[in-house]
């Protein structure tokens, strides 16, 4: 079953086209890694799937309703650069945000939404923390903080917007176990992707874009040396040339 | 001290003194989110953009009514707040420029039709010269219950929807992804917001009122790291504020309420600037040694 099916998707910003005609659909319980240059429209893409951005084409369903009906399904982790980390508020209070969309307008947080909030906290390993004030954590704390907080929402499907920018090695570590574990509740996760040595490693699928989608599926049928160079053009020379990303499956 | 006690005798200044707590609680609790959302320019120009409103709706009705003058006042504050977003949506000017050009342009207007109406209609007997710095002598009793009755609306209605707000603040875009109606709050905070500068004109006066917005949070934020204490804080700090001010200005002769009321929130806040328990500037000397 499709968890997440995209038509024809298509945004300008100031009459520049930034995604054009994008199309794929994302089995339930795979992890997704969407790759491609700067400016190919990555986190254009999940902006305008969410709906958080006007698309002048397209269409969205989510376990085949449109996206509106299954609003509490879906979980958004935004870039960490994207908030004002001198807000007045602690790691908690943030985690809380994640159970707004259960609790409904007008009425008041919780003993149990707390409780619930406590234990996502806990969960990403930052128990400690939770009455921190937020521009006291870490980049990599904060980002565990946003994931807590994706986590409070109990979702089915997740899209996170470079969760690893900038974080510390043992967040990644932890991050990606916790993705995986996701993966085998049957979640399904699609992340936005800067590092290409770890894509192999990390997703399961692979959507490469540049303003249109180059190549989707299972990331050995799609990250090959063929497909990135056709997303990245001329730059991925250089890319390749330092490492050996692409495996001998490439 | 003798006066002050007299002063609570007095019925209807004890309505006014009433009146201004309430207004400068409400403005507290509000002006954090206008702080926090890096709004404070926006309702410098609603406020000063109200003055053309007062007095437009003047020379159509020739006289003085405080329902029809806020009326006034709300209409120009939201074109002026319309055409701030227009200028930036159809120019290449920046808001900050959007926002200077505005308030400049709608104050001058004001000012040409205020001296038009002192000049050529009795406009000193009208008393629109309060409207620029704030006259709290010149109440009657009427106008307290407008701003006693409108500033509660909009501590209940902040208070309602406080999460919300705070959720938008910090963090529109996941708000979206929540599925909440991002705009539809942000239109109520404006609306709210509007409403608080034309209740409150009538005692602070339209050059002053964003002073009383924003300096009762700048100060709350020296004490807590919480919103909902900053907001609670802001809302006592605008009080006191709007208490003591006001009190004063009852005493003298002819003392504008407005700069009174503001002069004592700077005061709260240089003090929330030295001692605040939060990043004040002695508990940063202390920690640095």
């Amino acid at each position: 079953m499709n968890a997440l099916t995209v038509k024809n998707i298509s945004v300008t910003y100031d009459k520049q086209p930034a995604l054009e005609q994008v199309n794929f659909s994302v089995p339930q319980g795979s992890l997704t890694g969407i790759i491609g240059p700067n400016g190919a429209g990555k986190s254009t893409l999940i902006k305008a799937v969410l709906q958080l951005i006007p698309k002048s084409s397209g269409d969205v369903s989510v376990y085949e309703n449109p996206l509106k009906q299954e609003r509490n399904r879906i979980g958004y982790v935004p870039q960490r650069s994207e908030v004002d980390w001198d807000f007045p508020t602690n790691a908690l209070d943030v985690v809380l945000m994640g159970r707004y969309g259960h609790i409904g307008m007008f009425k008041r947080t919780k003993k149990k939404d707390k409780r619930w909030a406590a234990d996502c906290l806990a969960k990403v390993g930052m128990e400690s923390f939770a009455d921190r004030q937020i521009s006291q954590l870490s980049g990599g704390q904060q980002q565990r903080v946003f994931l807590a907080r994706a986590l409070a929402q109990n979702a089915d499907i997740y899209f996170m917007d470079e969760p690893f920018a900038g974080v510390d090695a043992a967040t990644e570590k932890a991050m990606i176990k916790l993705l995986q574990e996701w993966k085998e509740e049957g979640k399904t996760v699609l992340v936005v992707h800067h590092d290409l040595q770890t894509v192999r490693s990390y997703f399961d699928h692979c959507l490469l874009l540049n303003k249109t989608p180059i190549a989707f599926g299972p990331t050995d049928r799609t990250f090959t040396y063929d497909n990135l160079q056709k997303a990245y053009g001329g730059a991925l020379s250089i890319l390749a040339q330092e490492s050996s990303f692409l495996g001998k499956g490439g | 001290m003798q006066e002050l006690l007299e002063l609570f005798q007095n019925p209807n200044a004890r309505w006014v003194l009433f009146g201004s707590i309430l207004l400068g609680f409400a403005s507290g609790l509000i002006g954090s989110f206008v702080l926090l959302k890096k709004q404070s320019l926006i309702g410098d120009a609603m406020a000063h953009a109200a003055l053309p409103g007062i007095c437009i709706a003047y020379l159509i009705y020739g006289v003085k009514s405080t329902p029809l003058f806020l009326l006034g006042a709300a209409v120009s504050g939201l074109i002026a707040t319309y055409l701030i977003q227009a200028i930036v949506n159809h120019s290449r000017i920046k808001t900050d420029a959007s926002i200077g050009v505005v308030l400049s342009v709608s104050f001058g207007i004001g000012i040409v039709l205020l001296t038009y109406i002192t000049r050529h209609s009795g406009g000193n007997q009208a008393g629109l010269d309060d409207f620029i710095f704030g006259q709290a002598a010149a109440m009657v009793r009427s106008d307290v219950q407008m701003i006693a009755v409108g500033s509660l609306l909009i501590i209940l209605l902040t208070s309602l929807l406080f999460k919300e707000f705070k959720i938008s603040t910090f963090d529109p875009q996941y708000a979206k992804g929540l599925g909440l109606p991002v705009k539809g709050l942000n239109a109520i905070l404006m609306v709210l917001v509007i409403s608080m500068v034309v209740i409150g004109i009538q005692m602070v006066g339209v050059v002053l009122m964003v002073a009383l917005l924003i300096t009762p949070p700048l100060a709350a934020r020296y004490w807590t790291d919480r919103l909902e204490w900053m907001g609670f804080i802001s809302g006592l700090i605008g009080a006191v504020s709007g208490w003591i001010g006001t009190a004063i200005s009852t005493m003298g002769e002819g003392l504008p309420t407005g700069p009174l009321i503001v002069l004592t929130a700077s005061s709260i806040f240089i003090l929330s600037l030295l001692f605040g328990l939060r990043k004040g500037l002695l508990i940063k000397g202390v920690q640095r040694i």
